[in-house]
Formats: structure tokens, sequence, C-alpha cells
């Protein structure tokens, strides 16, 4: 028959998307409120996903080669400095550096920012994803009391080179008696990518092992790099053996390891925010699938009326589900697409998350989660279209 | 638009033969028709009356294909179709029948042009295409003013009208009609009725419909009583 010939190619989409917009615009509060709801909870998907990568800044860029070593008690326990050249003895160690907590407030506690004396050229050469000027590294050589800020921390004060920044520490007095350090800024760095945290001061060991009061040959924990991933667990397991039965043994794990560990201090972040969003999409689940049961039960003449035309069982499902699907799609691109919009805009807690952005993984999954939900919101009316028999569903109108 | 060549070589092009329906109700077994046999000409205006509860939309809806027969068969256009699959059903039906509802069955979300160009969608016209049909479908029931008006906009004629754009819009075999007029006044009814015969008797089309109006089956060419499942030619005492 003329008719039913294929002549052109056409979509379910193309050619349907006005019967399906039209049915969505049917009852238009009901599909505004199911759309503001749906976008409420993909803006939070959003924003908590910021937030738990911001919590678990350091794991995604943490070097596959560096392994952090710090006391076995406890990492404010202190380790001798005399460790890294035992530890450099180790096959398929690399190199060595150390950092150590230095606890300071500047201005105000709400102020909170880390800072750590590390020796700049073995610090710089162990996180190449810290990225400085070279001018600005060489200042830093050149000034004893010189440190490098993160852009983030030096926007936030704004703070620029050759500022003079004092700061209180919380735990190291110097040999005056007093806790009020100053450091001059000697260069502002950036990250390699997002994920780096841009929020910490570095300043000289040098300075910091002159100057203070007690711990001194005392450093807070090291990093360690190998020579071939590969052999990290066996190394680590050779450098606590190497301290064992010495008053400062050690731990060493991976600086992945290292960094969920710190991380895991707040709580279990993951398990939180899937908890979050749990709540969150069950919720959802329930909202959107109750408007897209109501939305089908009023129309079950309308449905008697498409399959008596010909539509058959498989029609009338596809058409139920893409209407869930587009209703999810709406919601879920503007929720999404606002999170990225504000996310973008910075960190509502005024830059005390050491990084603040919505990685594409994150946006990935959401999509992933907006056809999920449309799939289960349209999947049982759209089910009980498809069941309903021609005869009895015109007798209902 | 033109009559298909899709009868049978007697001129028959419905034949119902032995036709038994029944209905489960719990434990109970209700009959709506009983060894019914109807045969219907193409060309042919035929009214099926009765009283309520004869079965009068069941053996539409047997004819038209939206349920299926306990007993006996349904040939259309010499086919069998109590033997095919639902899928095919529906195809055949969105090929050869056209459905006119008593309460018009249109979507109201949707324009009277867009109503009318839904059984288009399951054919692979293009949108040029399906805009031409609808435009000529629309123009036959004399409604091509008021083509964007939305259901709600139109008078209860002018949506019967829609509807019957609609069922033919796609050019089928066989027109059914359930009660096109019952839910219309008498002027807008007798306009619903003049559009049918001209469809009858200008297009070739072949019609039933179901009523209990006189006034209605006045204007088919035949009118059948169905009474307790049975057919007769004679009004029921």
């Amino acid at each position: 028959m003329e008719l039913y010939r294929p002549r052109r190619f056409e979509t379910f989409l193309m050619k349907f998307l006005p019967l399906i917009w039209a049915n969505l615009k049917r009852r238009k509060l009901r599909t505004l409120l199911t759309l503001l709801s749906i976008l409420v909870a993909f803006l939070l998907f959003g924003y908590l996903c910021a937030i738990k990568e911001a919590l678990n800044a350091g794991v995604s860029v943490a070097g596959a080669d560096r392994l952090v070593v710090r006391h076995r008690v406890s990492i404010i326990q202190l380790l001798p400095e005399t460790y890294k050249a035992r530890m450099e003895k180790i096959p398929g160690v690399a190199s060595a550096t150390h950092q150590t907590w230095f606890g300071g407030i500047y201005q105000d506690p709400r102020n909170f920012f880390p800072q750590m004396p590390v020796v700049p050229e073995e610090f710089l050469a162990m996180y190449p994803e810290i990225i400085l000027a070279p001018e600005a590294k060489q200042r830093w050589l050149e000034t004893r009391t010189g440190a490098i800020v993160g852009r983030k921390t030096a926007e936030r004060f704004k703070w620029k080179v050759g500022d003079r920044v004092p700061i209180q520490s919380t735990i190291w007095a110097k040999k005056d008696g007093k806790r009020l350090w100053e450091f001059d800024v000697a260069g502002i760095f950036d990250g390699r990518d997002k994920a780096v945290d841009t929020t910490p001061l570095y300043f000289r060991y040098d300075y910091f092992q002159e100057s203070r009061a007690f711990g001194s040959g005392q450093v807070g924990w090291y990093a360690i790099r190998v020579k071939d991933p590969a052999q990290s667990a066996a190394i680590a397991g050779q450098v606590d053996e190497e301290f064992a039965n010495s008053p400062a043994e050690t731990k060493t794990e991976t600086e992945g390891a290292f960094v969920q560990a710190f991380a895991k201090q707040v709580g279990d972040i993951a398990l939180i925010t899937a908890a979050i969003l749990s709540a969150v999409f069950f919720t959802i689940l329930l909202v959107a699938g109750n408007t897209m049961m109501q939305s089908v039960r009023e129309r079950t003449g309308e449905v008697g009326a498409l399959k008596a035309m010909g539509f058959t069982h498989g029609r009338v499902l596809g058409l139920v589900l893409a209407e869930s699907c587009l209703l999810s799609g709406l919601g879920g691109a503007l929720g999404l697409g606002l999170a990225t919009l504000l996310i973008s805009r910075g960190d509502p807690t005024g830059s005390l998350l050491p990084t603040f952005h919505l990685p594409a993984r994150d946006v990935l999954i959401g999509c992933v989660f907006v056809v999920g939900l449309g799939v289960a919101t349209g999947v049982f009316p759209a089910v009980q279209a498809m069941r309903l028999r021609v005869a009895d569903a015109l007798r209902r109108m | 638009m033109s009559e298909r060549k899709s009868g049978a070589g007697d001129g028959v092009l419905v034949r119902a033969g032995g036709v038994d329906k029944v209905y489960k109700r719990g434990s109970e077994s209700v009959h709506v028709l009983a060894e019914l046999d109807l045969e219907v000409r193409q060309g042919e205006f035929l009214a099926l009356m009765g009283p309520s509860g004869s079965g009068k939309s069941t053996l539409l809806n047997l004819i038209g294909g939206l349920d299926r027969p306990s007993k006996g068969s349904v040939t259309v256009g010499g086919e069998r179709i109590d033997e095919l699959s639902d899928r095919a059903l529906a195809a055949w039906r969105a090929r050869h029948v056209g459905f006119v509802f008593q309460l018009y069955n249109l979507l109201p979300v949707l324009t009277a042009e867009r109503n009318v160009e839904l059984p288009l969608l399951l054919t692979h016209l293009s949108k040029g295409e399906r805009r031409k049909h609808v435009a000529t479908a629309l123009s036959v029931v004399g409604l091509a003013h008021r083509t964007r008006h939305y259901p709600p906009q139109l008078s209860g004629g002018e949506q019967q009208r829609v509807g019957i754009a609609r069922a033919i819009v796609t050019d089928p075999t066989l027109l059914l009609c359930d009660e096109p007029t019952g839910d219309l006044d008498r002027k807008a009814g007798d306009e619903i009725l003049d559009l049918l015969q001209a469809l009858n008797r200008q297009h070739g089309k072949t019609i039933i419909m179901v009523t209990h109006d006189p006034h209605a089956s006045a204007r088919a060419n035949r009118t059948v009583y169905l009474n307790k499942g049975q057919l007769s030619n004679e009004p029921i005492a």
C-alpha cells in the first residue's frame, strides 16, 4: 500500500515528539512541579559531587609512584630528619623529602589553610603537579623567609608577590618565645589541573629549623618516590622494616591511601554522599513516578483510541517511556547545567574547600542517572498502558 | 479518496460467520453474541441497531479487530482477522479501518490538525506529505478553517468532524462508527449523518454505524437489528 511503503528516514522521536511534548503540557503545573523537583535533585547531586571531590582532593592527583611515610603511632608524632638519608639508600627508592604540619592562623582562626615547611627544590621535584614560574622559584630560593602560596589562598586574602604575611602558629614557637612567624610571598603557584589543592602555603625548612624553639631535627612525614610503582608495596615494607624497633617506627603507604585515610577523618564521604543521594533520588522516583502514573491513568481512553488507530502495544510503551525520559531529561539537564554554572562561580564556603569543581566523570554519572530515573519512573505506567485492552480502554472514556 | 480493491471477489467486504462472544464475569459466563452471521458488501452503509447491552459495540469491535470472537470467524477483505497476532492486527487496523467514536476520543492537548495526523504517524509519509493528507481530510469534513484549534475550542459537531477526518485520513477500507451522533443535538447530528452519507455515496466508503436512533439509521442503505446476541432484519418488537 502506498502510504505504508518506506520513503525516507524519520526517527521515532522526531515523528512523535509533538505528541510526547503535548502530553507533558497536559497539566502544566503538575509537570512544572515535577520538573522542579528533578531539577533540585540534580542540582544537589552536582553540589554533593563537588563537595565529595573537594574532600577527597589529592586522591585523584596522588602519584602512583609516591609513598608517604609517617610515624607508626600517629601523624602528629614526629620523625627524625636523618631518616631521609636512610630511606634513599633502600633499593628502589629514587628520592625522599619531608613536610611538617605548621598549624598557623592568619588573622582569624576561621581563615584556615594548611602551611608546611619544605625543602624547596626537593619538594618541587617530588610534586610536579605544582606549577610555579621559574622566576618565582628563583625568588623563593634566594629568600630565607620566602614562601609560595596557592592561587586559591592568594586570591582569598588578596596576597601578591612581595607581601609580608604574618602567621600565628598554634604549635611552633620561635626561639624568642613568640609564635608569630612572618613570611615573604615569593611566588603564587597553580595546579596542573583542577583537582590539585591550591590552598596551602609552603615555606622554607631551613628558616623553620633555625627559628623553632623545639623539635630541632624532627619532621612531620616523608614523601618518597619509588623507581617502579609496581614495587611500591614491597618498598613500603622495606621502609617500615628499616625503622622497626627504633624509637620512631614508621608506617608507609601509597599517597592515595594516605590522602584517603586523611579525608576519612571527616567521615566516609562517599558513603555519606551516597546515602543523601539515595534518599533524594528515592523521593524523586516516587514523585515523578506518581506524576507519570496519574498522567497515564487520566488518558486511558486516549490510549484506547491510539490503539484502535493501529498503535501497537510496543509503540504505546515507547511513547510513555519517552515521555518520562523527556521529563527526567529536561529536569536533569537543567539541574546539572545549573549545578555546573553555580559551581563554576566558586566555593560557597568562602574558600574553605581546597578545590571546588564538578568533574566531567560526575556529569556523566549524572546523565546515566537521568536516563535511569526516566526509565524507572516510566516503566510501570508504560507497562500498564501497554497491557490495556482496546475495548476496555474505550469503555472507560 | 478512492475505495481500495481489498474486498473478496463476491463483493462482500465483511463476513462474520458463526460468531460467539462470551465474557467471563467471575465464575459467570455472559453470552453477548451467539452463532451470529453477518455479511456487509463493499460500498454499503449499514446501520446496526438494538437496545443497550444487545452487543452492538461488541460486534463492531470484532469487525474492527479491537477484540476477538470466542468462536467463529471474522473475515474482512478476504483476510481472517481473528487469526492475526496482536501486532499484525494493529497494523491491519492502521491500514484498513477508521473508527468514529461517540465521544470523539480526540486528544485535547493536540490541535485539530495534529489529531487528524495521528494515524499518519504510523505510515512512512514525510512531514509535508502528512500535512497534505491532513489538509485534504479536514477540507472533506468542512473544517479547513479550524485546523489550529484545540478540541475544547470546538463545538461537539466540529469535534466529531475532526474525529471523522482522523478516521478517513489514511483512506481506510472500512469506516466503523459507534453512535457517532449519540452526543450531539439534532442539527449537529444531521450534519454528521450528511457527511457520512457523502463519504459513502461520493467516496464509496463502506460504513458500519452502530446507533439506537431510527432517524440516524434511516440514512443507511440497510439496517440490521441485534437482540440477545442474534441479528434480524426486522425491528425488535
